[in-house]
Order: C-alpha cells, then sequence, then structure tokens
C-alpha cells in the first residue's frame, strides 16, 4: 500500500510527467489558455492513460513476452494507444453526447501525446507490477492536469501584462514553465529514493 | 529550367534551416529537445536519430504514398515512423551502449515526435521523392542544431564542459540549475526569444530599404 501511495506521488508531483520528464510539452503550451479546456484535456488524459497502462501491460506480458517478441513493442504500443483513442471516442460519442461535447476535440490529439507512450515506456523499464502500472497511470494523469491547469490559470493572468513582442508566445510559456519546474523541485524531499 | 529547379530543391532544404526551422518557429518536437540537451553529445546523438527517422520514413512514404488510402493515413505513417525508430533504438544499443542508456526512453519517443508525423502529413504526402528528401534532410539538420546549440549552452554553464572538452578553468561553480528541468525551459524560452527578434530586425530593416 505504501508502496503505491509512493508511487502515486512520485508520478504526480515529484517527478510530474511535465515538469520533469517533458513528456506531454506539445498540449501543454497549445492547449494551456483557458482553465475549462485545461481541465477538459487533463482529464481526458487521465482516462486514456490509465486505459493504455491496463492494456499495454496486458499485451506486453502475455503476448510480446510470452512470444519473445520485444523487438515489436514500440510498434505495438503505438497501435493500442491510436486504437484505444479511437474506440474510446466512438465509446463516450455513442454513451454520453454531453461528456462527448467537452472532450471530443481533445481525443484525437491524445494519440501523438509523448506523455502516454512515454508512461507506458517508464512503465515497462521499471517493470511496474499491474496494480503499479494503473496507479501509475492514474498519478501521471493527475500530475499531467495539474500542470496543465496551474499554467492555464498564469496565461489567464498574463493576457493583461506587457510582455516583450520576441517573447510572446512560446517563448514566454517555456519560461514561466521553468519557474514552474523550479518550484515543483521544492516538493523533491517528499519522497527520497 | 534547371536553374529553377536547382534554386526550389535549395529552397526545400534551407528552409528547415531557419525559416522554418522545427524548434524554434514551429514550436514541435519540444519533448526530446528539452530532455537530452543536458550535455552536447547527447544532444547531437538525439538529432541524429531523429534525422534518420525523418529522412527513411520519409522516403518510404513518399514512395508509397498513392497506395496509402486516406482514411488510415495517419496510423500508417506511425506504424512505419515506428519501425525505423526501432531500428535506431536498435542500433544505438549495439554500438553506443553508454549514450543508449543516457537518452533512455527519449529514443523511443521519437515515434510521437510531431516533426515527424508533422512533415509526413504536411510536406511528403503532397511531393516526390527528391523533395520530400531534400525537406526531411533540412529539418533534421534544423533540429539537430538547435539540440546541438541548446546542449551546448546548458553544458557550458552546467558542467563547465563542452562536449567533454574543459572551457571554463577550475574557479567555475556549476551552474547546477542548467543540469535541471528548470534551466532546460528557460534556455529555451530565451532562445525562442532571440530567434523572434532577429526575425523582427530583418523584418524592419527589409522593409526600411
Amino acid at each position: 500500500m505504501i508502496n503505491l501511495t509512493l508511487i502515486f506521488i512520485a508520478a504526480a508531483i515529484t517527478h510530474n510527467f511535465v515538469l520533469t520528464y517533458f513528456l506531454g510539452i506539445c498540449p501543454f503550451i497549445g492547449v494551456s489558455k483557458r482553465i475549462e479546456q485545461a481541465v477538459g484535456m487533463g482529464l481526458a488524459t487521465t482516462f486514456v492513460m490509465t486505459l493504455a497502462a491496463c492494456v499495454t501491460w496486458v499485451i506486453y506480458h502475455f503476448i510480446l513476452i510470452r512470444f519473445g517478441l520485444p523487438f515489436l513493442q514500440y510498434v505495438s504500443f503505438i497501435i493500442v494507444i491510436a486504437s484505444l483513442v479511437q474506440i474510446v471516442e466512438m465509446f463516450i460519442r455513442k454513451t454520453s453526447p454531453a461528456l462527448y461535447r467537452a472532450l471530443g476535440i481533445y481525443l484525437p490529439l491524445i494519440t501523438t501525446n509523448c506523455a502516454i507512450l512515454g508512461l507506458v515506456l517508464f512503465m515497462v523499464l521499471r517493470e511496474y507490477t499491474f496494480l503499479e502500472g494503473v496507479v501509475f497511470g492514474v498519478g501521471a494523469g493527475c500530475g499531467f492536469t495539474l500542470a496543465l491547469v496551474i499554467m492555464a490559470g498564469i496565461r489567464e493572468e498574463l493576457e493583461c501584462c506587457d510582455i516583450p513582442k520576441p517573447l510572446q508566445g512560446a517563448g514566454i510559456t517555456l519560461i514561466i514553465a521553468g519557474i514552474l519546474a523550479l518550484s515543483f523541485m521544492g516538493f523533491g524531499g517528499l519522497i527520497s529514493r | 529550367m534547371d536553374s529553377l529547379k536547382c534554386a526550389s530543391c535549395g529552397k526545400e532544404l534551407c528552409k528547415g534551416l531557419w525559416r522554418e526551422n522545427p524548434i524554434f518557429f514551429q514550436v514541435l518536437g519540444m519533448c526530446p529537445t528539452l530532455a537530452v540537451t543536458t550535455k552536447a553529445l547527447f544532444g547531437f546523438s538525439m538529432g541524429m536519430a531523429t534525422t534518420f527517422v525523418l529522412i527513411s520514413s520519409s522516403l518510404v512514404i513518399s514512395c508509397i504514398r498513392k497506395l496509402i488510402p486516406p482514411q488510415v493515413r495517419i496510423a500508417t505513417f506511425t506504424v512505419i515512423i515506428a519501425t525505423f525508430v526501432t531500428c535506431a533504438d536498435y542500433f544505438l544499443k549495439a554500438n553506443f551502449y553508454t549514450i543508449s542508456k543516457e537518452l533512455g526512453p527519449y529514443v523511443p519517443l521519437i515515434v510521437v515526435n510531431c516533426i515527424i508525423l508533422g512533415r509526413q502529413e504536411a510536406f511528403v504526402s503532397k511531393h516526390g521523392v527528391a523533395k520530400s528528401l531534400l525537406d526531411a534532410l533540412g529539418m533534421g539538420i534544423g533540429f539537430s542544431a538547435v539540440l546541438v546549440l541548446l546542449g551546448s549552452i546548458r553544458e557550458l554553464f552546467g558542467f563547465g564542459t563542452i562536449f567533454y572538452y574543459k572551457i571554463l578553468g577550475e574557479g567555475f561553480e556549476n551552474w547546477v540549475i542548467m543540469a535541471l528541468p528548470a534551466g532546460a525551459f528557460i534556455t529555451l524560452g530565451f532562445l525562442v526569444g532571440l530567434f523572434n527578434w532577429i526575425n523582427i530586425r530583418l523584418r524592419q530593416r527589409r522593409n526600411s530599404a
């Protein structure tokens, strides 16, 4: 139990996916202009991350390892993620049109979100068990949502600021991300490993 | 006619270097850019691996682009890219084990590097083999150049060396933050700012002239 809690805290805060592993930077810069957008994107990503962790764990251990095919892992992981996103999109469209309208536009973007593939690769690299993998997926998703929402909040305020012209857009966002990463370093003492 | 053709080929090659630089102008492929540039050498290896994947997948896709049904083109592109990434990863593991270990999961993450998929979608699927190769080469060089630049700056301040060659003397106290994630974000932010500033100045000069 303690182990699972540690994995969750590490993935969400101290080793935040966006701010320490630089995974999912594209949506972090692209979709962080409004808080509502950021929440939608974050929830959709968390959902897909958890599912992807479950499915790829099963495929990796019961198909790729058993039949000695680990060299196919990148190809199979990316296919699993792409089809998972597609299935989730179709499922949500059928069952809950309201949720689909809220998440719809973000779902296709998630396929190329490196945070999902990164999560799966880290899970395989660190040899997590099934339960650990799922907790890792939820934690990483929460961390991603947290970083995205904080960034969106700051950027809403930034609109009223007088930013030097060359730094407008990506430049200032990266510098803010740097300062955020600095402040997240303060959480580093929470777990020692 | 021939000189015209040459000029347009040169344009395809050069636009990736500055005008449409994948990192500064298009702000794509941020994840490997920031993650592996703690040392110039790692940035260089990452740049070369990405260039290899970009060129070989552009070659294959520009050859078979007319056979791919448009509905499944993204999935097809991704599978082709993933195949070449596996090649690059196994090559690095076999020949440069220490570098491959340092780069870790960021080599397989080339699969989801938006630069590669973006180029296939925006350029290769509409152009022939020769132009696609030149475009891929230009984009690859532009990407690698930024990685080496960012890696050199971070290595210089973080460790006092560039490509492990000692630049700053004994008295230099390592600027630890440059080797950490925060340093990557801030340095790249200012580099993007510098790129935009130079472009604005160039445009002003052209307009006044």
